[in-house]
């Protein structure tokens, strides 16, 4: 079946099969590889993306369903060929290592920073404790989220 | 002899917070990883694996696969009856007759969808005839099941010593003094066993690898792997090619720690390869695959301790029955590690080790981070702790009195020097910063805190001539492209050779550009990416390269200035005279050779070139484990601060401190890096991380949900490190490493907090609240 939908500003058209699931179709058709498969069951979140403005685990969405929706991935945040500021702010707090976990961080960071602009530590462990990350030991990305906060205009 | 060693470099860059130069790939999300790769006409891999833990095969029918449309290649181990391993040939790349744990792969299929060499694995039929398992390493060394009837035959590395009719696939042992002697000397023993069961790597990235054979008969494969050339080594050696016909490329490695050490799972999806050339074929593990791929051993300890009433410790005696899984291939390594460094980093004037890797129908045990280090701290960090106790002594004051300092020798004999590194300033700033002793208040009334400290110590586990190289290549405007073929997996190498490279060039690190990916036909020499070893091998390989291409550039200048080479000097974008600075050339007139103005030139393009090998060191005597087998060494100590629950036994980290010396610290953010990320690693496995198996040996943590690991939710409130800077004298930086160390002693320092809390000692890992309610039950 064909499935429409926009993916970082772009209207996109693909043939999906039903049982194929939005990371599948954003990676191996779409060349969209920011989104990483972890684990393929939900548990790790390096497959976030936002669709609708909500951050979603896009190897349990299955295709279909993202007919006609909004999704950002990773690719989509730097514009103008400069980065976003939540881009800057992981930089600035080192806040990845293997980097294999980063784009489903930022995901996860940038619809949390949409909704709540200036999230306290516990906020920002509830929303980001769907994604893990071996590497890092979690204190320097809860550091990037503050920091992404203040450049976005949230925090003081 | 007065003499002193003096850096001969500079410091301008090393030990400057730089940015990570691999940043802008990671948070676009352009950073490739190898399952980001495709291919045009591209294959997809599918693995049927043994439902079983142990049995014969009998028969594989692969008829109905093959009969499946889209269905490219289909390979059993018949058709690649190779065994492949870096230390002992034990592991073949598909099974070929029989399997020896849940998960082992006995066929491949390559096929144009990964969704139809999915449904073909499903119709490849195999017959088994069951064998009688075998859970517990202890057992096995009864000998009743052989895992490996064959191990006896099997290749190996002379340092390893198998006893193949007790599954033994190496017995270290350490024979230092007399350790009868020192227990009749000692004013008390102390005994225990301690245990910890398999861990998992968990890297987010799994194991990844793309093979494609062309019929020119030159195989080139895309690995998620820390260690190229060694890849490139054991695949060439397995399938019974030349070196210079495997080409490996490692992109970026989304998570290493050990795991994608070696070589793993390459060889399936090159055998398919081999059966369909020209072709890719990308085979990438689902996570359930991942965790059977490889993981930590388990070990069984016994540790007893002999001290005078003071607490100088005169003997030791200790049994490390490592569960080794079905294959041993690297954890021969672990098992021996673990057996040379025991005790630690402390003097034990009599000591016995035996250290045996055992096998089982686990999981293979393989490299982990630290790898022997962690198991064997449990147990002997552990026991000292008791030792205390018993003493009425603090457990800190204890380790400080025992800590080897220079002019001792540790269990191999080996001298310890002034530049080894100091255990002792680190176990005093840890206990500092996580203010030992000083109680803090909980948070509830039926809540306690309590504090622990634990020293460590690891060298790189290494062969003696596991050598680094390095290029330098000067570009037209005397900018630079260097080479060397450690892997990023995240530890910030890339970034931390430009600081050491501007260093040793005296050119600032924007004018160099470090070259990525890793590839084997295209670099330079590199054993691994293991360790803890690159910024002390590859330091030393780029000093030799840097300097051999400053050589080159003053001895071009030389001639055109009419100055001795000696006195000239290279900084930035100028070579001048020492003596006369404003007499200089520019770097960009002299790196592509020299031309005059009536068009006559000399010398050449500049390119540095630097190998180094370890010097001094040699292989363990096998009955006595006396040798030189490390070249250097990292100290640390690490504390826990700890809040329980007396109704839930629940544990709640308040702290974790951390205190490394790793000699100098090239760039403290990626080092910053390395201790939380490995604090938080050895938290794990300290609190709630296992491979659990059934009684019939199947395993139950499959999964992130069955194998949890930290999440943002699990870590502390206040993480603390800091480092002590004992300049290494054998490297040029004075740097060594700290990858590894920070996962180490986080178990037996959160175990002695609890002790702190509660006055009960828990020996098994996890520490889980059903062991601890249990504790506190026994101890009523
Ligand atoms: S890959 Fe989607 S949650 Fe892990
Ligand atoms: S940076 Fe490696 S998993 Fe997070």
């Amino acid at each position: 079946m064909k499935i429409k939908f926009i993916v970082n500003n772009e209207n996109v058209e693909v043939e999906v099969k039903p049982n194929e699931t939005l990371l599948d179709v954003l990676r191996e058709k779409l060349f969209l590889t920011g989104a990483k498969e972890g684990c393929g069951n939900g548990e790790c979140g390096a497959c976030t993306v936002i669709l609708n403005g909500k951050p979603v685990n896009s190897c349990l969405v299955l295709a279909p369903e993202a007919d006609g929706a909004v999704i950002e991935t990773v690719e989509g945040l730097s514009k103008n060929n400069k980065l976003h500021p939540i881009q800057e702010a992981f930089i600035e707090a080192t806040a990845f290592q293997c980097g294999f976990c980063t784009p489903g961080f930022i995901m996860s960071t940038k619809a949390m920073l949409e909704k709540i602009p200036n999230p306290s530590n516990e906020v920002i462990i509830e929303r980001l404790s769907g994604n893990l990350c071996r590497c890092t030991g979690y204190a320097v990305i809860i550091d990037a989220v503050k920091l992404a906060a203040q450049k976005m205009g949230g925090a003081k | 002899m007065n003499y002193k060693y003096q850096s001969p470099i500079k410091f301008k860059y090393v030990g400057k917070p730089m940015k990570r130069v691999d940043a802008i790939e990671k948070v676009t999300g352009s950073a490739k990883f190898v399952t980001d790769m495709f291919f045009p006409n591209m294959l997809y891999a599918a693995v049927k694996r043994s439902p079983i833990p142990h049995g014969l095969i009998k028969k594989i029918d692969i008829s109905k696969a093959k009969a499946l449309p889209g269905v490219r290649a289909i390979v059993t181990g018949k058709d690649v009856p190779y065994r492949q391993g870096i230390y002992l040939v034990d592991r073949p790349i598909i099974t070929m007759d029989r399997v020896r744990y849940v998960g082992e792969p006995v066929a491949a299929v390559a096929a144009d969808t990964l969704e139809i060499a999915r449904q073909a694995v499903e119709l490849i039929e195999v017959e088994y005839e069951e064998l009688p398992v075998v859970q517990d390493p202890r057992e096995s060394m009864k000998g009743e099941v052989l895992i490996h009837p064959d191990l006896a035959n099997y290749e190996r590395l002379p340092i390893y010593n198998i006893e193949p009719e007790k599954n033994v696939f190496h017995h270290h042992k350490t024979r230092k003094g007399d350790v009868e002697k020192g227990f009749k000397e000692a004013d008390l023993i102390v005994e225990g066993d301690y245990s910890l069961p398999q861990i998992y790597h968990a890297p987010l990235e799994p194991h990844a690898a793309i093979a494609y054979w062309d019929l020119n008969g030159k195989l080139t494969v895309w690995s998620s792997a820390q260690s190229p050339f060694t890849l490139r080594n054991l695949i060439a050696y397995a399938f019974k090619i030349p070196r210079h016909k495997v080409r490996v490329i490692a992109p970026y490695v989304g998570g290493g720690f050990g795991g994608k050490a070696g070589i793993n799972m390459e060889g399936i999806v090159i055998a398919l390869a081999e059966k369909i050339k020209n072709r890719h074929i990308k085979l990438v593990y689902t996570r359930e695959e991942d965790i059977s791929a490889v993981v930590r051993q388990g070990m069984y300890a016994h540790i007893k301790t002999g001290v005078k009433k003071d607490g100088t410790i005169v003997a030791m005696e200790a049994t490390l029955i490592f569960d080794g899984g079905a294959y041993a291939e690297y954890g021969t390594n672990v098992v021996r590690a673990a057996g040379y460094t025991l005790p630690g980093g402390y003097y034990v004037p009599n000591l016995k080790t035996d250290s045996y890797g055992v096998y089982t129908n686990h999981f293979l045990g393989g490299a982990f981070r630290g790898f022997g280090h962690g198991e064997l701290h449990w147990a002997t960090e552990r026991n000292l702790d008791e030792v205390a106790q018993k003493l009425g002594m603090d457990p800190l004051e204890l380790r400080l009195k025992n800590v080897l300092k220079p002019g001792l020798t540790n269990s191999m004999g080996q001298k310890i020097h002034h530049d080894t590194g100091d255990m002792e300033a680190c176990l005093k700033k840890a206990a500092e910063l996580i203010e030992y002793g000083k109680k803090s208040k909980p948070s509830g009334p039926r809540k306690v805190r309590g504090k622990g400290i634990a020293g460590l110590v690891k060298a790189p586990a290494m062969p003696t001539n596991a050598g680094s190289s390095v290029i330098i290549k000067f570009t037209e405007d005397a900018t630079v492209t260097l080479q060397a073929s450690i892997q990023e997996i995240g530890q910030g190498f890339n970034t931390a050779i430009i600081q050491m490279a501007a260093d040793a060039l005296h050119i600032p690190p924007d004018k160099i550009h470090f070259v990525t990916p890793n590839d084997t036909d295209l670099n330079p020499y590199e054993w691994q990416t293991v360790a803890s070893r690159a910024l002390w091998t590859v330091g030393n390989a780029l000093y030799r390269a840097a300097e051999d291409a400053l050589d080159q550039i003053k001895n071009i200048a030389s001639q055109v200035l009419g100055v001795a080479p000696h006195n000239l000097e290279v900084e930035d974008d100028k070579v001048f005279v020492k003596y006369r600075p404003e007499i200089y050339l520019l770097l960009k007139d002299v790196v592509m050779g020299y031309t005059y103005p009536d068009g006559h030139a000399i010398g050449g393009p500049v390119i540095g070139r630097g190998s180094f090998v370890p010097e001094m060191l040699t292989n363990l005597d096998l009955e006595t484990g006396q040798g030189n087998a490390a070249a250097e060494w990292t100290f640390g100590a690490e504390a826990a601060e700890v809040e329980i629950d007396f109704d839930t036994g629940e544990i709640t980290i308040i702290q974790l401190v951390g205190v490394f010396d790793a000699g100098t610290i090239i760039n403290p953010i990626t080092a910053g890096g390395q201790v939380v990320g490995g604090m938080i690693q050895g938290m794990g496995p300290a609190l709630f991380e296992g491979i659990k198996y059934d009684e019939k040996c199947n395993p139950l943590t499959v999964s992130f949900t069955d194998y949890k690991i930290p999440t943002i939710a699990d870590i502390p409130e206040k993480i603390k490190y800091d480092f002590v800077e004992t300049f290494e004298e054998s490297s040029p930086f004075g740097a060594k490493g700290v990858g590894e160390h920070p996962m180490i002693s986080v178990p037996p320092a959160i175990a002695s907090a609890i002790y702190d809390a509660l006055g009960i000692n828990l020996r098994d890992l996890p520490l889980t609240p059903d062991k601890i309610l249990k504790a506190i039950e026994n101890k009523k």
